[in-house]
């Protein structure tokens, strides 16, 4: 899914990121209640995430966040602008 | 107490009782509250300190379900509320606001969170919010062995030290430190022990406007010693604590019980002004105030962690990554889970064989004794029919048919739960129960289903939002229980086998049964997905699925509990239920009128309609008796074809077959009544379940009603084209 907004190439969402990689979390662009269950999970500005593991119908999806392996849907995780942290070589594409 | 009249399925706040601290006390010294985060092994600590002195209600006004329980220590009597499990108080939900509350104006003597070791600064976050609430707090850091299992120590002391409360180190599913839990909970009760509990630090932001606000809350409610945080909801716009405010009712929160300060209740006037000047004082951060007490809350927490958590040696826990690559892999994900489930129900249902077998030998010996008894008093004959042949019977029946197998696949299905299998499960077909508009943790209220419906219908706790539960407990029955497989093998093997040359008739028994579980995970869908778009609209709730770590289940420990609690609920069922229900059929099968049996008499006024879908009457009449008890439909069932007085088993499959076979039933029949048997209506127990869960009349109900309308449509269907087509 891609945004309409002004974010520079490296910018995406964390549904955009392949397992074994690392993120920061740079915005949420959500409001309401959903923002604040996923700003109560730890996922803040700054908050370093790490795809884990993918259902193998495509969604859900697992992040490392703050310890625990938390499942997101894909509408939850698109709204959860990050920067890619993983180098090319670190890379472990799904 | 007000009762809550039915399951809200809209997020509109019910005006609920708020309970008052010496109520919920009576009977005891202290009251305790329990809070953590999810999957923190909140419920492991509830009712490892309770034992057996808990009970589960639900909080007055709200559809949520409550644990309560009490335990004693050094002749004191502690009274234990489980709250919520929630990641927060901030939130405006449900789970949030009950907590909340229930520390606010319940005000217990102690707070306990349970919190998870192996992920600290989030748990941290719970941690800090209740410390602005209470000052009476005990930190329980569990699941420690979870923690060095991942290469990490936690400093208990250097967290003690930087929280101001006492922490102690626990491993709850062995009873690790539970000991020192208690202790730290009395000492913090009675006054043993002082905490001088951390407040979070603020940013500059929040600091500035709660300089000023701060003293504005004093002047209209008085001096409190959580004056920051009420402070705070107020900004944030908590009409619980305004209403609280406007009321006078503030002074009450102060953080001690003795000497809370004098009731104040502010004049409009002052109420007015101090609105004025917080909203003044709130709006350069009105948009971003919530924001910035998470980030705060946050940043403090990563602070403390750092101190107290040290990784020492490399995670020997990469096992969990590895498995769950392959558990949730494209390739084998879904066979693994299929096989793993097929296992279960295999070695349910050939486990089972020999105990029930010898079960029942040994119950019906029983009931010849009992005859014996009674001929030997000279008790007349109906009598003995009535209790012996009847009431007895049906419960042995009952017991012999039910325990074995529930005796086998609850421990199974618990050893899934404990070792952490079951959310991979909810993970792995989560976006099948989105379409259907439904929760992902359906999955496993409709796996439990599968062991025993009422059991399944119990689950659906653990979903928190009301419409998605509902729509679990609604389609729960569509999967078909253990009292169900013995109707559903019978007739797949006697009739739909012999049906197919002798060389593939084990395998098309294999089939249909494989199929028939397949139709009824097919049915849930399908049912989930019409009532998310008509009787239960509404939006997907926030899904957040926890994946824990897989630890090694506590086999014996499994064992002994799920069989005693499974033997218990058997039985229990087996008096209530099934008993009455043998006495019915037998008076059915033995009064008399116009020189036929009163069942003879059902079964004709039923037929022509049982014959409409592909059923017969004799048939409809024993599912309406047996409404209590799946499993003596088939015993019924051969009473009714032989006109025999009670009910009656038949030793060789070949006599099954002829008997049925004489009265007109075929491949057709077997077929739909397969069918019916998975879509019709819950069991008695169940039903009862779902009217003690929803407390709604109306979806009780529909609970019966939609099931058993799907029943009727699909067998009609099947019937009428298989017959069409020249079947049976």
């Amino acid at each position: 899914m891609k945004l309409r907004s002004n974010k520079k190439p490296e910018y995406k969402t964390l549904a955009e990121i392949k397992i074994g990689q690392k993120a920061k979390v740079v915005k949420l662009l959500v409001e309401g209640l959903t923002r604040r269950r996923l700003l109560d999970l730890g996922l803040l500005p700054g908050t370093e995430v790490k795809a884990v593991m993918k259902s193998p119908t495509g969604d859900p999806t697992a992040y490392d966040i703050r310890g625990s392996v938390l499942a997101l849907r894909f509408e939850d995780a698109s709204k959860i602008v990050v920067k890619n942290l993983s180098s090319r070589h670190n890379e472990e594409t799904n | 107490m007000r009762r809550q009249t039915s399951l809200d399925t809209s997020r509109k706040d019910r005006d609920y009782y708020q309970e008052r601290h010496e109520d919920l006390e009576k009977g005891h010294d202290y009251l305790i509250a329990l809070t953590g985060n999810p999957n923190t092994g909140k419920s492991t600590v509830f009712n490892a300190l309770t034992g057996l002195h808990q009970h589960v209600g639900n909080w007055p006004g709200k559809t949520v379900a409550r644990a309560e329980g009490s335990f004693r220590y050094m002749e004191k009597r502690y009274k234990l509320i489980d709250l919520p499990g929630t990641y927060s108080l901030l939130a405006t939900a449900t789970d949030e606001e009950i907590a909340r509350n229930f520390l606010l104006f319940s005000r217990p003597e102690v707070v306990v969170v349970v919190v998870n070791s192996t992920a600290l600064e989030r748990n941290l976050n719970l941690v800090l919010q209740v410390l602005e609430i209470s000052n009476n707090v005990v930190v329980c850091l569990n699941l420690i062995d979870q923690a060095a299992r991942k290469g990490l120590k936690v400093n208990a002391k250097q967290l003690s030290q930087d929280l101001g409360v006492p922490v102690i180190p626990t491993v709850a599913n062995v009873g690790k430190g539970l000991n020192n839990l208690v202790e730290a909970i009395a000492g913090v009760a009675s006054g043993k022990i002082i905490t001088n509990p951390h407040h979070f630090v603020l940013r500059t932001e929040i600091r500035k406007v709660l300089d000023v606000v701060v003293p504005q809350v004093e002047k209209v409610a008085g001096d409190l010693t959580n004056i920051r945080w009420v402070a705070m909801r107020l900004l944030e716009g908590d009409i619980k604590i305004r209403q609280a405010l406007e009321n006078g009712d503030l002074a009450s929160l102060a953080g001690t019980n003795e000497g809370a300060s004098v009731t104040k209740k502010p004049i409009k006037a002052e109420l007015k002004e101090f609105s004025d000047r917080i909203k003044a004082a709130a709006s350069p951060i009105r948009e971003s105030l919530h924001d910035y007490v998470v980030s705060s809350i946050y940043a403090d927490a990563e602070t403390i962690a750092s101190k107290a958590v040290t990784k020492v040696e490399a995670s020997k826990n990469d096992l969990d990554a590895k498995i769950d690559r392959i558990v949730t892999s494209r390739l084998v994900g879904f066979p693994i889970m299929i096989a793993l489930l097929m296992l279960v129900f295999w070695v349910t249902i050939e486990g089972a064989n020999v105990p029930s077998q010898l079960l029942a030998e040994g119950l019906f010996w029983l009931e010849d004794q009992f005859s014996s008894v009674f001929r030997w008093f000279g008790a007349p004959q109906w009598l003995e029919g009535l209790l012996v042949h009847g009431t007895y019977r049906g419960l042995a029946w009952v017991v012999s048919v039910m325990l074995p197998p529930m005796a086998i696949f609850f421990p199974l299905f618990t050893v899934l739960e404990d070792l952490g299998y079951l959310p991979r499960i909810a993970f792995n077909l989560d976006r099948f129960f989105k379409w259907a508009g439904a929760h992902g943790k359906q999955t496993i209220t409709m796996c439990m289903g599968f062991g025993c419906n009422a059991a399944g219908v119990i689950s659906c706790r653990s979903i928190n939002s009301p419409r998605e539960r509902l729509i679990a407990i609604l389609t729960n029955n569509f999967v078909p229980c253990n009292g169900r497989w013995p109707t559903l093998i019978l007739m797949a093997t006697v009739f739909i086998a012999t049906a197919f040359p002798p060389a593939v008739s084990s395998l098309a028994a294999s089939f249909i049964l494989v199929a028939v579980t397949l139709i009824g995970i097919a049915m849930t869908f399908a049912v989930s997905a019409l009532l998310s778009r008509t009787l239960l609209k509404g939006e997907s709730s926030f899904f957040v699925l926890e994946m824990p770590s897989y630890r090694r289940p506590q086999f014996s420990r499994i064992l002994y509990t799920s069989l005693i609690d499974r033997t218990i609920k058997v039985l229990y069922r087996a008096v209530v239920w099934a008993a009455p229900a043998g006495a019915l059929i037998w008076v059915l099968g033995n009064i008399h009128v116009g020189g036929e049996t009163l069942m003879t008499h059902a079964a004709g006024i039923l037929s022509p309609f049982g014959l409409l879908i592909g059923l017969d009457g004799i048939i409809l009449v024993a599912y309406i008796i047996a409404i209590p008890a799946n499993e003596i439909i088939i015993p019924t069932i051969i009473m009714g074809y032989m006109g025999t007085s009670m009910m009656t088993e038949l030793e060789s499959t070949a006599e099954l077959h002829a008997l049925f076979a004489a009265q007109g039933f075929t491949v057709v029949t077997a077929l739909c009544l397969i069918l019916f048997s998975v879509l019709h209506y819950p069991c008695a127990t169940t039903t009862h379940t779902i009217w003690k869960e929803t407390r709604s009349a109306k979806w009780t109900i529909l609970s019966n009603l939609i099931p058993l309308v799907i029943a009727f449509i699909v067998c009609f269907g099947v019937a009428q084209s298989l017959r069409a087509f020249g079947f049976g």
